[in-house]
């Protein structure tokens, strides 16, 4: 088998495993997750066979892995799709294969899989625990086993298929369909639990927010296939196609803008809906009413990373016309939302009490922090800052997810069901029951932090900052730096209220460490949330700059066809990030490290009424729902159901109905009555009438039908006998 | 040798009785007995035509037989139906038997 052919094939494995877990293996369990993880495992094998290959093929950038077919025929040319394997989506399928996997691993373990049934559990709802009896006679609450354990292995094998689909795509065409698939598993999975009628609100937001983007982009695909008529990227991408892209203008002359950047604001209109950035950035903490961690950790590690994996993926049509130094429209307009987006999210994400949707929030700002690396031109940065992201935000999601589960134990043994299992101010001390769980967090967090160093997230990020300062882009800088140090600050809180201190509820206390399928994947992942981020140290870095070769540069940097400098070292950027990534996580300790149950966040002391606004997320979902969802409503009840369903619709419809109600009689009385009922009366009757009238005839007496008979012989015969006797 | 003439008087005479009988009796039984004579003056004149018309044949002698055979089968299927309805109706008057009254 070629290469070119395994890409082919990498994606339809989980694709296989959903359909055949829908139609034939619903009903066990064991089956469904073994099918499941089968197929991610090859699917995994797979992208790992690639990405080794790709590894020992010199230049790789000029050479890629690929191959196309004719699809559709257009006119007298053909649509061609394909798939593609360059250095950028090699080092993309390599995190996407790892974190699929681990995924798929984990939800074994957190759908509770060999424990028993719960007594009150329906489908639709999270599962409440079970009650058992151990052998000295002790009743127990422990876990309850997911009432539709195998629905949710098949949608996250089609998830699974989005998402490589999406990678190995080689045109914008392909990578859109395995945009929507992803869209709509999102929409299934956070609408799991379907009983809680917060789960199907968010759920249609989320679909329905994501879709706002995915209207823009599929704009912006059209534009680009009518001004260049071809989707693939490769061809896009030529020197000669870019710069007429350039130095047309936009349709219209909209905002004089030119086509390409007309192209590139659309679609990145999309990724903003994808990736959750300012504006619609609503949808992801919403998203985490789904089977939390690991619905939550597809959402920040795998999905919205396709967003901004587009958008590194279409970086040479988005800088097209790019002086030296100076920024495109669409690289003004994402440096602002990115820069913007990470702050902002970093301020809420300081002031929320829920494990998972500190994460959520913190998703946003370091998706934010890669938007805005790609505007200022930092492409390498933007790519490695995904990657890391991806394995380390995969890291702290499953490691809430562990906390939840074993919060959740603590709550069913106590039984005290007022301990909400998420909020962080209910845990504290958990380091010693859940030690795993806890340096594994431990590992994330420093890395989202930017430990430094040690942790990926140092390296990336970093590097961010190092580019935005060597380019010269302050305010950019400026805007990261303090987001570095918000994130530092709020990461500490996190692991200072989780696992540091004295319990302080019952279920902390009993709080317990969860199975290994469940631990497994966190060291894994721990192990590349350290390791991952050696492959990029760069090259003057001092000291132990030149010890690693900076591998990732050299190896994505070959996507673009004009090899990406490294910028130059200063020590500036490397100052900040240390000062900030430090100063945080030093200021969260500081702050939390005394924290008593029950006392007010410190936090809130300090900030007073601003507290309320950051924890109210800036009031947005509210803004929206009065700008936005109220008069939708509005206009669906008056206009639409009102005036134009009853008034309108309805109303022609009565006014028909009136008419044939005054045409009936009329048919009744001068048609049907007279003519066709006439008819009809007049053969039956008239038979009647008839038959009575010829029943004198039938006396039924034998003696005077042989007098008629005589008559009637005699009368034929004198009849004949005149005949014969006339001359 | 007696003329053709008078078989013909006779039979045309015992036709009448018969026919009599069959029109203006009430009784069944009676009625029957009217067709036999009718039937009977029929094969006088069947019988006397042979002679004098055609002697050398059997035509006639034959058909004269088959209709005291009809007449014989007649008979009996007459009176059994007779004997049913006297069973069913306790009378043999034939203005009683109207079932086939229209």
């Amino acid at each position: 088998m070629t290469i070119d052919t395994l890409i082919w094939l990498i994606p339809l494995p989980p694709l296989l495993a959903f359909f055949v877990i829908v139609l034939f293996t619903n009903r066990h369990r064991a089956l469904s997750h073994s099918i499941a993880i089968g197929a991610a495992l090859l699917s995994w094998l797979g992208s790992m066979v690639v990405f080794f290959r790709a590894l020992q093929v010199e230049h790789f950038g000029e050479h890629p892995f690929g191959s196309q077919i004719n699809w559709l025929q257009t006119g007298d040319t053909w649509f061609k799709i394909g798939v593609l394997i360059d250095p950028l989506s090699a080092a993309v399928i390599f995190f996407v294969a790892w974190t699929v996997l681990m995924i798929f691993v984990y939800s074994v373990g957190y759908h509770n899989y060999g424990q028993p049934k719960g007594d009150h559990d329906r489908k639709g709802l999270p599962p409440h625990g079970a009650n058992v009896v151990d052998a000295h006679l002790h009743k127990h609450q422990v876990p309850s086993i997911e009432p539709m354990y195998s629905r949710f292995f098949a949608f996250i094998g089609l998830f699974a298929f989005g998402m490589y689909t999406l990678v190995i795509s080689d045109n914008l065409l392909t990578l859109f369909a395995g945009w929507e698939v992803m869209g709509l598993c999102s929409y299934l999975l956070i609408g799991f639990w379907y009983g809680k009628e917060s789960a199907r609100a968010a759920a249609i937001k989320a679909f329905i927010t994501t879709r706002i983007g995915d209207v823009f982009m599929l704009l912006g695909i059209a534009y680009l296939y009518s001004a260049t008529g071809t989707l693939t990227f490769r061809e896009i991408f030529a020197e000669e196609t870019l710069a007429h892209l350039a130095s047309t203008p936009a349709v219209g002359g909209f905002l004089g803008l030119s086509a390409a950047g007309m192209i590139g604001i659309l679609l990145f209109i999309g990724t903003i809906g994808k990736s959750a950035q300012w504006p619609l950035h609503v949808w992801l903490p919403d998203a985490m009413e789904g089977p939390t961690p690991v619905l939550a950790m597809i959402h920040a590690a795998t999905m919205v990373s396709a967003g901004v994996y587009m958008v590194i993926r279409m970086f040479p049509l988005l800088s097209a016309g790019a002086e030296h130094g100076a920024l495109t429209s669409p690289m003004l307009v994402m440096s602002f939302i990115g820069a913007f987006t990470a702050l902002f999210a970093a301020t809420i994400a300081v002031a929320q009490n829920d494990i998972k949707r500190v994460l959520a929030f913190s998703t946003i700002s370091q998706l934010g922090y890669m938007i805005a690396a790609l505007g200022i031109g930092a492409y390498v940065a933007a790519a490695f800052h995904l990657i890391t992201h991806a394995f380390f935000k995969a890291l702290l999601f499953l490691g809430s997810g562990s906390v939840i589960h074993g919060m959740e134990h603590g709550v069913l043994h106590t039984g005290d069901h007022s301990v909400d299992p998420q909020d962080m101010f209910n845990m504290g001390g958990l380091r010693k029951k859940m030690p795993i769980t806890f340096w594994t967090f431990l590992i994330g967090g420093f890395a989202l932090s930017g430990f430094p160093l040690i942790t990926a997230g140092f390296w990336s990020k970093d590097e961010i900052l190092a580019d935005a300062f060597g380019h010269g882009h302050w305010a950019v800088f400026l805007t990261l730096a303090l987001a570095a140090l918000l994130t530092a600050f709020y990461t500490m809180r996190q692991i200072t209220l989780a696992f540091l201190g004295q319990p302080r509820t019952e279920a902390a206390k009993h709080a317990h460490e969860t199975p290994w399928t469940m631990t497994l994947p966190l060291v894994v992942l721990a192990v590349f949330a350290i390791g991952y981020g050696w492959v990029g140290i760069p090259e003057h870095f001092p000291v132990i700059g030149g010890l690693l070769p900076n591998w990732f540069h050299e190896f994505v940097g070959g996507t673009l066809a004009h090899h990406p400098e490294a910028v130059a070292f200063s020590r500036w950027p490397l100052l900040t990030s240390l000062v900030v990534a430090l100063g945080g996580l030093g200021l969260g300790w500081l702050t939390y490290r005394h924290y008593k149950a029950g006392a007010q966040d410190p936090l809130q002391k300090l900030l007073g009424p601003l507290h309320k606004v950051l924890q109210s997320k800036y009031y947005f979902d509210e803004l929206y729902d009065k700008v936005f969802v109220k008069p939708v409503y509005w206009i669906a009840d008056t206009f639409t159901n009102q005036w134009m369903d009853r008034g309108v619709i309805d109303g022609f419809l009565h006014a028909v109905s009136r008419l044939m109600l005054g045409i009936g009689p009329i048919l009744r009385n001068y048609f049907d009555k007279p003519v066709v009922n006439g008819i009809g009366d007049f053969f039956g009757e008239g038979s009647k009438k008839l038959g009575r009238s010829m029943r004198v005839l039938q006396p039924g007496k034998v003696q005077s039908y042989m007098l008629a008979a005589m008559v009637l012989a005699f009368g034929t015969l004198f009849y004949y006998i005149y005949r014969l006797l006339r001359p | 040798m007696i003329p053709l003439s008078w078989y013909l008087i006779l039979a045309a005479a015992l036709f009448c009785i018969g026919l009599f009988g069959v029109l203006g009796r009430r009784n069944a039984i009676a009625i029957l007995m009217g067709i036999e004579l009718m039937l009977n003056a029929v094969n006088i004149n069947l019988v006397a035509f042979w002679r004098y018309r055609a002697a050398e044949g059997i035509a006639g002698q034959a058909f004269a037989i088959i209709v005291f055979a009809v007449a014989a089968a007649e008979v009996a299927v007459g009176l059994a139906l007779i004997i049913s309805i006297y069973r069913r109706r306790n009378s043999v008057v034939a203005d009683d038997i109207n079932l086939m009254k229209g």
